[in-house]
């Protein structure tokens, strides 16, 4: 064989194997060339702006979880926080008349408490995360609806309004507030030491142990983390709403989890990168907004959201599968 | 008059990732036989059974079962043929009844219903054939672990079994249940079963076998009438080398006492008391189940002390969670390499700074620099062979693994090191070379402890040994004293 041919053999699995590992980014791709074919308006600057808009939201919050699922962990309670914290701020500001600069404030505090319970729960009990959550989901919703007593709280001031409504430079603030979040969230996870932790516990969580972290701490610190930036989000969401209602936020986590899963954040742990959970999270936003100028109804839009969670975690398993009998073959040769 | 063969293994090949768990081999088994299977820890047993059982796929090779021949086996197939594996964790379902676990996939073919008398009353009757008495009605879990494994062989048995393979059967059992083992796996020779029995313990394949066969490092390598052999002989087929010089030998003498425990009790163990001395290598010995990784942990924090005392350097210390141990410049090698000391995901580089990360960090950044550079220095030292340093643990072979987890107690720049089962799973030639690290090391003035199955890696290696039994020390063996039978004696108990 020529060294011509052979370059070009070695240049080609290196192709193959790097859109291997860029499926995702490949599909988001694919999508998007699909859907400016067939929808006229999908490749506009208003239609693409909005689509960022809406996926800013739970592209904050899963910045969050994807750190709980890297730990090993997951967080089902994302889109009860919400609901409870949009509910308590709306009464702050407008039943207590507390200015936003402290209404903003301490309503981080009670997210990140929040999460501090999830986590304390969990180590405490002993439980999985997933069961520990979806208890606390249905808790935290709960209070929420104790607290709005039916109402839809409105009268914020209004220099509240720029959060979820604001531009800057055109670019809407939640969407530059979700650039932030992924940015510093990739800063820790890659380059500080307690990021190493994360992926040690998610990883091998006895080896992170007999290593010397601290496994309890770090599932609190974790949660807390997800409950901060989630609150983050509260705060976003409830400005661009503009009033306070049960409603905001539910069932966000869905969205978050999909767009994990699809961005190569492991449901074992120990794997994940805010670049492939910003792709997931392009995917959802792209299929979401080609269905809605579609004019797909509601319910199908549902199926097709469920159908998209099944196939990335399918994916996720067939990837994990793949790379198991290549590990034996390669040691093996 | 020449025994009928039910089962006998033609050229039998399994390769695992870095391994060659069995290395074509050929053993043929007769009707109505106790066959004892004898070996080192990774010599290939266990890897045998699961290919009998069609647990495991085999690379190559044919199974011959009752003169059928099979290159392919599966669960359901050798269940079929008769064969039946009782393996050291007990397959039985706890919440159920020993009856309903008896005839847990049984069909009842006169009625599609199941009927809780009808396999109660079957029960009886097999549990009968043992002479023992346990009631059918009783859940799983409320039994002993002797009741329990009754229960399986009982199972076996009721499924018409022609070959019985029992995977180190007597490790759970005191010496009278034992005994009624011992009487259930005669009955069943009577009735022309045929016993594979695996274990280690030599005075129970002596006690009960017929034939026994020997194997190593994934070979077979001979068998014998009992009756015509004798322990030493096993031993040495086993161990295989007429051994000792392949042990380095070292120059120094050990130095100070670098960690003394006084009547560490917790974790299963109990008042036990020694020292290592710096540049010495301690051995410790025991059976399976003496607590001697149960120690390790106490040692390095891993599990609860209840009470006792640790010095090292004659200063009395706190240990309470791995950190402090690790603070104390304390490194555990676990014997479960891939559970315990790895991250089989993460590149070479990354296993070896973790623990040493937050010292090579500033402001919570990492240090990469400084990363590289002390994971390169120590994959030049103990010669790692990875193509870089960023190569995924997984890919690497046993041996390297073993290093990595190495060069990561010894980045944290460890005095005392505790080697949990250093060689177990890994070939010959990377044994040689932990051998010579190991010795590398305490000349240089590291307090080694070393937890080994492997005996005659424990007399060549140790300055001293200490052997642990039941949780408690047994006795403690300089090396002008070392002597084979004495330490197993002590491990059993007898002294």
């Amino acid at each position: 064989m020529s060294n011509q041919t052979m370059a070009n053999n070695q240049f080609g699995a290196r192709l193959i194997s790097t859109l291997q590992k860029n499926v995702p980014f490949l599909v988001l791709i694919f999508l998007v060339i699909l859907f400016t074919f067939i929808a006229p308006n999908f490749m506009t600057f208003g239609n693409l702006r909005t689509l960022i808009r809406q996926i800013s939201f739970a592209g904050i919050s899963a910045v969050g979880l994807m750190f709980v699922m890297i730990g090993g962990g997951i967080d089902l309670s994302i889109g009860s926080q919400i609901v409870f914290g949009n509910v308590l701020l709306a009464i702050m500001m407008v039943d207590w008349k507390l200015p936003p600069a402290v209404a903003i404030p301490l309503i981080l505090l009670v997210g990140t408490g929040l999460g501090a319970i999830n986590g304390f729960l969990c180590i405490k009990l002993k439980i999985h995360p997933l069961i520990i959550t979806l208890g606390t989901a249905a808790i935290f919703k709960g209070m929420g609806y104790i607290i709005n007593q039916s109402r839809n709280i409105m009268g914020f001031p209004d220099s509240f309004r720029w959060f979820g409504q604001g531009y800057v430079w055109e670019i809407p603030v939640p969407v530059i507030v979700m650039i932030l979040v992924a940015l510093l969230g990739a800063f820790i996870l890659t380059k500080t030491y307690f990021g190493r932790q994360v992926f040690a516990l998610g990883g091998n969580e006895e080896a992170a142990r007999l290593a010397g972290v601290n496994i309890d701490r770090t599932k609190v610190i974790l949660f807390m983390i997800s409950g901060f930036i989630t609150s983050i989000t509260t705060v976003l969401l409830l400005s661009r709403v503009f009033a306070g209602q049960t409603i905001t936020g539910q069932g966000l986590e869905f969205d978050c989890l999909t767009a994990a899963l699809l961005g190569g954040v492991s449901f074992k742990g120990g794997e994940g990168n805010v670049f492939g959970l910003m792709v997931g999270m392009l995917i959802i936003g792209v299929l979401n907004n080609a269905m809605q100028l579609a004019t797909f109804p509601d319910f199908s839009q549902q199926v097709v959201k469920g159908s998209v969670l099944l196939i990335a975690v399918a994916f996720d398993v067939y990837q994990k599968n793949r790379k198991a009998k290549e590990t034996v073959a390669r040691v093996a040769a | 008059m020449e025994a009928k063969v039910v089962l006998s293994l033609e050229n039998i090949t399994k390769r695992y990732p870095g391994v060659l768990a069995l290395n074509n081999v050929s053993i043929s088994f007769q009707e109505g036989e106790v066959h004892a299977l004898l070996g080192e820890n990774g010599a290939g047993k266990s890897t045998l059974i699961k290919a009998v059982a069609g647990a495991i796929d085999i690379d190559s090779g044919i199974i011959n079962i009752n003169g059928h021949e099979y290159s392919k086996m599966t669960p359901a197939l050798s269940r079929s043929l008769g064969v039946e594996v009782i393996y050291q964790e007990f397959n039985l379902v706890p919440t159920l009844s020993v009856a309903e676990n008896i005839y847990l996939c049984e069909k009842n073919e006169n009625s599609a219903f199941f009927s809780a008398k009808t396999i109660e009353k079957k029960a009886v009757k097999v549990l009968d054939q043992f002479g023992v008495k346990i009631d059918p009605r009783i859940l799983v879990q409320d039994l002993s672990i002797a009741e329990q494994q009754i229960i399986e062989i009982a199972k076996a048995v009721s499924k018409n079994v022609k070959i019985l393979i029992m995977d180190e059967p007597s490790a759970p059992l005191s010496v009278s249940e034992v005994e009624l083992m011992f009487k259930i796996i005669d009955q069943l020779k009577q009735k022309g079963v045929t016993i594979i029995y695996i274990s280690h313990r030599l005075e129970e394949v002596f006690r009960i076998s017929d034939r026994v066969s020997v194997m190593r490092d994934g070979a077979y390598v001979t068998t014998k009438n009992t009756k015509e052999t004798n322990r030493q002989e096993l031993i040495t087929l086993m161990v295989g080398r007429e051994l000792r010089e392949s042990y380095p030998q070292r120059k120094k003498s050990p130095g100070d006492i670098a960690l003394e425990a006084k009547n560490l009790t917790g974790n299963g163990d109990r008042n036990i008391s020694f020292s290592v001395r710096k540049g010495e290598i301690l051995g410790i010995s025991g059976l399976v189940g003496a607590g001697r990784t149960e120690l390790a942990q106490l040692l390095f924090g891993a599990a609860p002390m209840e009470s006792g005392e640790i010095l090292i350097n004659g200063k009395p210390v706190k240990i309470h969670s791995p950190l402090d141990a690790i603070q104390h410049k304390i490194g555990l090698l676990t014997e479960d390499r891939k559970g315990q000391g790895l991250f089989l995901e993460m590149a070479v580089k990354w296993n070896i700074s973790f623990p040493i990360i937050r010292r090579i960090s500033k402001y919570g950044v990492v240090n990469t620099k400084k990363e590289d550079e002390i994971a390169q220095k120590y994959k030049e030292r103990i010669n790692i062979k990875t193509p870089s340093l960023l190569q995924q643990v997984i890919n690497l072979s046993g041996g390297n693994q073993q290093k990595v987890v190495l060069a990561k107690s010894l980045a944290a720049e460890s005095d005392i090191l505790i080697f949990d089962e250093p060689t177990r799973g890994i070939d010959v030639g990377a044994k040689q070379e932990i051998y010579y690290l190991m010795t590398e090391l305490a000349e240089s003035g590291i307090a080694i402890l070393m937890i080994s199955s492997d005996m005659e890696e424990l007399l060549g290696m140790s300055d001293r040994i200490i052997v642990l039994c039941e949780g408690q020390l047994a006795g403690e063996v300089q090396k002008e004293n070392f002597n084979q039978h004495y330490i197993l004696d002590l491990a059993s108990g007898i002294h």
